[in-house]
């Protein structure tokens, strides 16, 4: 039982993190563009990289 | 002439030069949103951008541009997003490099986005929907704890962090349900969402009472899965909706949202719509859509007034010509008097006229809702009667609450709930890939029941542009032809142009315009004249009898004193016109043409298709048509493009219009075809009538779940583990079944050939 007292805030927490990290995401705008997000990972040019920093509106 | 002549004469020439491209830079100038440092954001709809290649190449090229800080591409919207620093001076300039790299774009308002953006659901949903997946899925595990033999303390301190976690998490996620039902309930009314709120509150208010009182048996995972699930409807659902929202206003629009108007000191400033009076001098540069009804005061130009009236060929306006608001200039700029402002125009009559032919549209009611007209009640009274029975035969009250409880928790229409949304978004995916794009689910219901499609003619069935059919202009006299054709943004003139591509012209003196006439120029050396244009007027010089040559239709081609030559033109049929009644009667369709251009063409067109036909309809003509037909007990398929169609595409049961449409019609339309080929529309009906097999499936299925749940919650023998997993098994079956619309062959994708009507620059699907 004491245990539970533990392991389950341990767990809530873990859980109510990865909420958080959800609605962040969300929030900077990271599902805005997926498909585009999928084919930039496969550039290498360093300009388009630096520019791809600046996340536009 | 006023007394900026010489100023209109130079702009005369740059016009006439390049319209579009005058047109073009003004729309990208006011789309443009100022930013705190001086510079300029723009936002550009590239429909071709489509791979990772094309990220690489606009956005290398674009930045290469001096005055450019930030390019970005968005390859989910198609949309390229640009900052520029504050020297930035030609904005024109990033259209222009995007032709050269293949991706003709198109600015979009800013302002229309950030009012997208005010509307937008969607992601307030998206959170309420993560919230409340988080909160399942933990209460879940504590319940399947309970389950499986926590007992006493460990118990009720499981039920107790439940209680903790689904309150919180209800009150925020279920937000969406208690107001939508207290709406309902206020109003009077009873729709899907009252059974699901009292639901959902009653379960948690029971498991309350149950965990603080040390009971056995808590809901709170019935109450958040149930939360969880519809929320996935509800969220689908205005995705869907949403896209489609954004992808219409994304279109560049075509009525113009100010005027230049000419100032007492002789000085020309751009105002807003809302600032122009009746009475204020305006100038229409060629290539401009006419912001309010107007007077001509000086000058004579070229007027398409397609998208006003339907009518094909362009008109003649010289001084006291009366222009409604919308029509476009297509030759020279002219100086005329507004005779409206903005709430009265020919725009906003339209407007109203539309807003008047959607209210009958309003009493369609979609089928979830009528669907919850049903059950609704009769859920209420299965508990009612459970409650009853049970106090009636046990007089125990507390056995008799929780069974009523139950049988709501049970019934509550999580499979419904999913039943209609779920086939929408397939059917929106599956149209998408064909180029079609629906508005909202209520639209594709519609779709499938009608019985009868009216078409309209310029703009929808042909592309609005003229093509040569027949030309008697004999090889040695083309140069010339192609000469006088050449310089003029006249259609009839371009098709002739287009026509003679890849010949090269002659060298021509003197070269003018009649405005509406035709071309007109001399050889050198002989100093003898030579007309193309209307055939009466090219037949003043020509070796022809005058009358005989008033009898051509067309445009004619002549030297002075040699025969006439004589040019056809057809108008050029959407690809999948010629076969589209063909395909509608394979769907036991009928259909016929309406439209507001004159009876030649009209009749020419309806022969050539086998469609009944009228011509010279005014819009409300257009509307009592609809009206009668619907009378008769038709449903009414609308297809249009025009400012003309926009009431009618209202007052149909459902209705369709090209990408190419005027905003309005856009706006009016339940579906945009954003491709060329007609043939896309028997398609979306075809879809349309599987979606609605599909939704009826489901709803048998949901039925067919409550027919087995509910006796056992009547009977009071319901667990929350039953409950749970009755309530996902029916919500899966209900989303395996709906994705069969998807698993079928999609129609072959267009996607190689975007819609580019000649004066419209491409539109915008992402």
């Amino acid at each position: 039982m004491s245990l539970l007292l533990f392991l389950i805030p341990i767990a809530l927490g873990l859980g109510a993190l990865g909420l958080g990290a959800f609605l962040w995401s969300l929030k900077s705008g990271q599902y805005d563009d997926l498909d585009g997000a999928a084919v930039r990972i496969l550039f290498d040019d360093e300009e388009s990289l630096k520019r791809s920093d600046r996340r536009p509106r | 002439m006023s007394c900026c002549g010489g100023d209109l004469a130079g702009a005369c020439v740059e016009a006439v030069g390049d319209p579009d491209r005058l047109r073009r830079a003004e729309e990208l100038r006011h789309a443009g949103r100022e930013l705190p440092d001086g510079g300029t954001e723009f936002v550009l709809s590239a429909p071709s951008i489509h791979c990772g290649q094309c990220i690489v190449a606009i956005e290398d090229q674009l930045a290469k541009l001096s005055g450019i800080e930030n390019v970005r591409v968005n390859l989910t919207l198609k949309r390229v997003t640009i900052t520029t620093s504050p020297d930035f001076e030609e904005p024109i300039v990033l259209l222009e490099t995007l032709d050269r790299l293949g991706y003709p774009a198109t600015p979009v308002d800013l302002g229309d986005l950030d009012d997208l953006a005010k509307g937008q659901r969607s992601r307030e949903l998206l959170k309420a929907l993560a919230v409340a997946g988080f909160a399942s899925a933990n209460v879940m595990l504590l319940s399947v704890s309970v389950w499986s033999g926590a007992d006493a303390a460990t118990r009720d301190f499981f039920h107790l962090v439940s209680a903790l976690i689904a309150l919180p998490a209800v009150g925020y996620s279920g937000r969406v349900f208690f107001r939508s039902a207290l709406k309902a309930l206020s109003a009077g009314r009873l729709n899907m969402d009252v059974p699901i709120a009292l639901a959902i509150l009653l379960a948690l208010a029971m498991s309350l009472y149950e965990s603080l009182s040390g009971g056995e048996t808590a809901y709170f995972d019935a109450a958040l899965t149930l939360t969880f699930f519809l929320l996935i409807g509800r969220f689908l659902d205005e995705a869907m909706r949403e896209r489609a929202r954004s992808a219409v206003t994304a279109l560049a629009r075509l009525v113009s949202k100010g005027a230049n108007v000419v100032e007492a000191d002789g000085r020309i400033r751009y105002r807003p719509l809302d600032e122009i009076q009746p009475g204020m001098r305006l100038r229409l540069a060629a290539g401009d859509r006419l912001a309010v009804d107007a007077r001509v005061l000086s000058g004579e130009a070229m007027i398409d007034r397609s998208l006003v009236t339907g009518e094909s060929a362009p008109m003649l306006a010289a001084l006291g010509t009366r222009l409604e608001a919308g029509v476009l200039n297509l030759s020279a700029p002219i100086e005329v008097e507004a005779t409206s402002d903005a709430g009265t125009s020919f725009l906003a009559e339209t407007q109203r006229m539309m807003e008047a032919a959607e209210v009958g549209r309003g009493r369609y009611v979609r089928i979830a809702d009528r669907m919850a007209r049903i059950y609704a009640p009769a859920v209420h009274l299965l508990s009612l009667v459970t409650f009853l029975g049970w106090v009636v035969i046990t007089g125990d009250w507390y056995a008799a609450v929780y069974a009523a409880i139950s049988v709501l928790i049970i019934t509550c229409p999580c499979a419904l709930g999913l039943a209609v949304p779920v086939v929408h978004v397939v059917a929106a995916g599956r149209l998408f890939e064909g180029g079609v794009m629906m508005k909202d689910g209520s639209g594709l219901e519609r779709l499938a029941k009608i019985s009868h499609a009216v078409f309209d003619k310029t703009g929808t069935l042909t592309t609005g542009t003229p093509r040569v059919d027949a030309t008697t202009i004999s090889d040695k006299d083309v140069p010339l032809a192609l000469s006088l054709a050449a310089a003029s943004t006249h259609p009839a003139a371009r098709a002739v142009a287009a026509h003679y591509a890849g010949r090269s012209g002659a060298a021509i003196e003197a070269l003018r315009e009649e405005p509406g006439c035709g071309m007109e120029g001399t050889i050198g050396g002989m100093g003898r004249r030579l007309r193309l244009g209307r055939p009466d007027w090219v037949g003043e010089i020509a070796d022809v009898d005058p009358r005989s040559a008033a009898t051509l239709e067309g445009v004619a081609f002549a030297i002075e004193g040699h025969p006439i030559a004589h040019v056809t033109l057809t108008e050029t049929l959407r690809p999948g016109a010629e076969a589209i009644v063909q395909a509608l009667g394979k769907l036991s369709l009928s259909a016929e043409l309406l439209s507001g251009d004159a009876e030649r063409p009209v009749y020419r067109l309806a022969t050539r298709l086998g469609l009944p036909a009228k011509a010279r309809r005014a819009p409300s003509d257009k509307i009592g048509r609809i009206r009668a037909l619907q009378e008769a007990g038709e449903r009414v398929l609308m297809v249009g493009d025009g400012l003309n169609d926009a009431p009618s595409l209202a007052a149909g049961d459902v209705s369709m219009a090209p990408a190419s449409a005027c905003d309005v019609g856009r706006l009016a339309a339940d579906f945009v075809l954003t491709q060329n080929d007609l043939s896309a529309i028997p398609e979306t009906i075809e879809v349309a009538r599987k979606a609605e097999r599909l939704v009826t499936q489901n709803f048998g299925l949901a039925i067919a779940y409550n027919c087995v749940a509910v006796p056992l919650a009547m009977a009071g023998i319901v667990t929350p583990l039953i409950a749970a997993i009755a309530m996902s098994a029916s919500s899966i079956l209900v989303v395996a079944n709906s994705l069969r619309l998807a698993r079928r062959p999609s129609f072959r994708s267009k996607k190689q050939e975007p819609a580019t009507p000649a004066f419209l620059a491409p539109e915008v699907f992402g």
